[in-house]
């Protein structure tokens, strides 16, 4: 991670120095163990500031939205698939960008670290293969992949699929992933059971919102939860609402997620509505054979029409 | 002061009792997080963890609060008769919140109960219920209750004050609705002759133990338009993805919407918790937006909390330091670095955050 960081402070030291870019995009030291935050570096004093490691889980596509300067991002694999997606919906310019491509190991479960730990943790340590938890009176050492996100766990594409720099070589993808263990158990519950689960899943929502502004395709000017005139959907605590809004979220993310997670990892409530992308991500795939974030050359299913399209839903 | 000695054993059996006459609210687990909401019947508070995920807030300003309701129905007795939406029948009692969240509701007071004007909703449910404390001996990382006008033993706001004694909860009596509180309880037994001195103990080893601190103390004198055109703003919004997340956990933020929905020829009126943070929060009905900009909202936050509170009242800042906003906000924007940007305005050469 050390030699990820140097690479990185190296190439937007370059980029600013030959005014390539105005700005450099990506994350420096959080003041929380687990955090880092995103942040822009526009002088070359500054680039040291810029770090990597396994706490680099928000999606920085999320900050190009609508730019119009020259910009050099840091991207992993996840990242970059939603850059292709912002070009492919003219949210940023290709020549814009220059992308900083991170061959990326997997993030840490920040949550499931602090769940498991016996008090407050307040150091965590990558070291290679193992993370080292630190709180008062304890230290407990995990080995690094039993510690990523449940997204990361299952991802297929941690390379950058769209570059200009890379700051190491390609990481070896996770072979044999099965990536829809989740959805299936899920598809295969009864409709009530459904219907308890997604209850559940939703109970503790507050309607922050962090879910949704955290993810890189929800650029709408106005998202439809916030349309006023007409009003669609009450802005209270009512569970109808609540579940519309998410269910509504996740369709319009149909084809168009890359499961990057941070939708989950920003959620101050601790709540899997990856779930619902997921399904629907899974969907694109069966239906269409369908990645998110590919190809700058291949429009989404869900916006182009191809003859052979498969038409088995209609009934 | 009388301090009274609740013998854990005799706990669950003098809730009981309590839930005759009082709603009980307090810490509970909802899967991996400690929240504050009503127990249910014979449920008890865990006690265990330190604050909850959520604030004590809801207890007397619920995210959503129906205000009133009515129907058009010509056939209705009531028809076309705005109805206040009953009270609770009971009084409310919050057991094991903690002295910041119980300080925080002074603080919100003053902008519900101003000298002109009154919120009737707020002030029957802050009227009626009753703050049993308990004090922190275990302090978290983030906790900077003590550079913000309260501690983890302060009294303020609070009826009963708790302290976990091993086997036994000392509690400490404050007002007479705190004493009212504990004879429904049935606990009366007096509790040994040093247990101020237990108190005391335990409220120095607890402060001694806090580690995070704000400073406060240029906020006041440094002009408004010169923090509010600081140049430091820009480099603090720039993570901040404008969710909902610090404003609605935190205990002191007050801001709601005013909402009405119809369904057939019924109606109910409500309010609804609502940030800064959100666009739509400051959208005119004209469509001009003069919080419009990311970084506008963003300053909105912290000047608020951080200097038109201040100046406005004269008595510190509008926040207990509860560290939530602190281990949520998803990307990490920290309060206690931007308060010190603010404080240090005009003196740090640098205005860096990182
Ligand atoms: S981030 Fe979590 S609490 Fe906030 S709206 Fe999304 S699901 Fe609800
Ligand atoms: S400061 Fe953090 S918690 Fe608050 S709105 Fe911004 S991103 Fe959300
Ligand atoms: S501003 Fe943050 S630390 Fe202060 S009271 Fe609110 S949530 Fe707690």
């Amino acid at each position: 991670m050390i030699a990820y960081t140097d690479k990185i402070r190296d190439i937007a030291r370059r980029l600013l120095k030959d005014c390539r870019v105005e700005t450099v995009i990506g994350f420096r030291n959080g003041s929380m163990p687990m955090m880092n935050e995103p942040c822009f570096i526009k002088n070359v004093d500054d680039v040291d500031h810029l770090i990597w490691d396994g706490n680099c889980g928000i999606n920085l596509a999320n900050y190009l939205t609508n730019r119009t300067d020259k910009i050099a991002v840091v991207a992993k694999g996840c990242d970059s698939r939603n850059i292709v997606t912002h070009i492919i919906e003219n949210k940023i310019k290709r020549e814009q960008l220059v992308i900083i491509g991170v061959p990326c190991k997997g993030m840490l479960d920040k949550r499931r670290i602090k769940a498991m730990a016996p008090g407050e943790v307040t150091r965590v340590v990558e070291d290679g293969e193992s993370v080292r938890v630190c709180g008062a009176g304890f230290e407990k050492t995990y080995p690094r992949k039993d510690m990523l996100q449940a997204n990361c766990a299952v991802c297929i594409h941690r390379n950058p699929v769209i570059y200009d720099e890379l700051v190491a070589d390609p990481v070896p993808e996770q072979q044999n992933v099965d990536r829809y263990e989740d959805v299936r158990a899920i598809e295969a519950m009864s409709a009530e059971e459904k219907w308890t689960y997604f209850e559940n899943l939703l109970a503790p929502c507050i309607r922050c919102y962090a879910c949704r502004n955290a993810c890189p395709l929800c650029y709408c000017p106005t998202c439809f939860v916030d349309e006023s005139t007409p009003q669609w959907v009450g802005k209270s605590q009512n569970p109808v609402d609540v579940r519309t809004f998410h269910f509504l979220r996740a369709y319009h993310c149909a084809g168009r997620c890359t499961d990057c997670g941070s939708c989950e990892r920003a959620c101050p409530m601790g709540i899997n509505m990856r779930v619902f992308t997921k399904k629907l991500e899974k969907e694109a795939f069966e239906q269409w054979g369908w990645e998110a974030g590919l190809s700058l050359d291949q429009r989404p299913p869900l916006d182009t029409y191809r003859p052979d399209d498969p038409q088995d839903f209609m009934k | 002061m009388k301090y009274i000695r609740i013998d854990k054993a005799q706990w669950a059996q003098g809730l009981a009792a309590a839930e005759k006459a009082y709603r009980l609210f307090g810490p509970v687990r909802e899967g991996a997080m400690l929240n504050f909401a009503a127990l249910a019947p014979g449920q008890a508070p865990d006690l265990d963890g330190l604050n909850t995920r959520m604030s004590a807030r809801s207890v007397v300003y619920p995210q959503s609060e129906i205000l009133f309701e009515y129907t058009v129905d010509p056939n209705d007795p009531d028809g076309n008769v705005l109805k206040e939406a009953p009270a609770p029948a009971k009084p409310a009692a919050a057991v094991g919140i903690r002295p910041c969240d119980a300080y925080s509701f002074l603080l919100v007071r003053r902008n519900f109960d101003a000298p002109d004007v009154k919120d009737v909703y707020w002030l029957r449910n802050y009227e009626a219920t009753t703050f049993i404390g308990l004090a922190c001996d275990h302090p978290g990382s983030t906790c900077f209750c003590t550079s913000a006008g309260c501690g983890p033993y302060s009294e303020q706001g609070l009826d009963v004050l708790l302290q976990d004694a091993g086997d036994a909860y000392l509690a400490k009596i404050l007002t007479d609705k705190g004493a009212a509180f504990l004879a429904a309880a049935g606990w009366f037994t007096e509790a040994p002759a040093d247990s101020e001195g237990c108190f005391s103990a335990g409220k120095e080893a607890a402060e001694a133990k806090i580690t995070s601190t704000v400073e406060t103390d240029r906020l006041a004198e440094i002009p408004q338009m010169a923090l509010y055109d600081a140049n430091f703003w820009e480099d603090i919004a720039f993570s901040c993805i404008n969710c909902g997340t610090c404003t609605y956990l935190c205990p002191t933020c007050w801001c709601f919407d005013i909402q009405d929905e119809v369904r057939g020829k019924h109606g109910i009126r409500e309010r609804n918790w609502d940030s800064c943070m959100f666009p739509l929060f400051t959208l005119h009905g004209s469509g001009h937006n003069p919080r419009g900009q990311k970084v506008q909202r963003v300053r909105q936050r912290f000047m608020h909390k951080l200097k038109y509170y201040v100046d406005k009242y004269g008595d510190g800042i509008q926040c207990v330091g509860c560290g939530r906003c602190i281990q949520y906000c998803p990307v990490n924007i920290d309060i206690r670095k931007v308060c010190q940007l603010m404080n240090r305005f005009g003196q740090d050469a640098a205005c860096k955050v990182a």
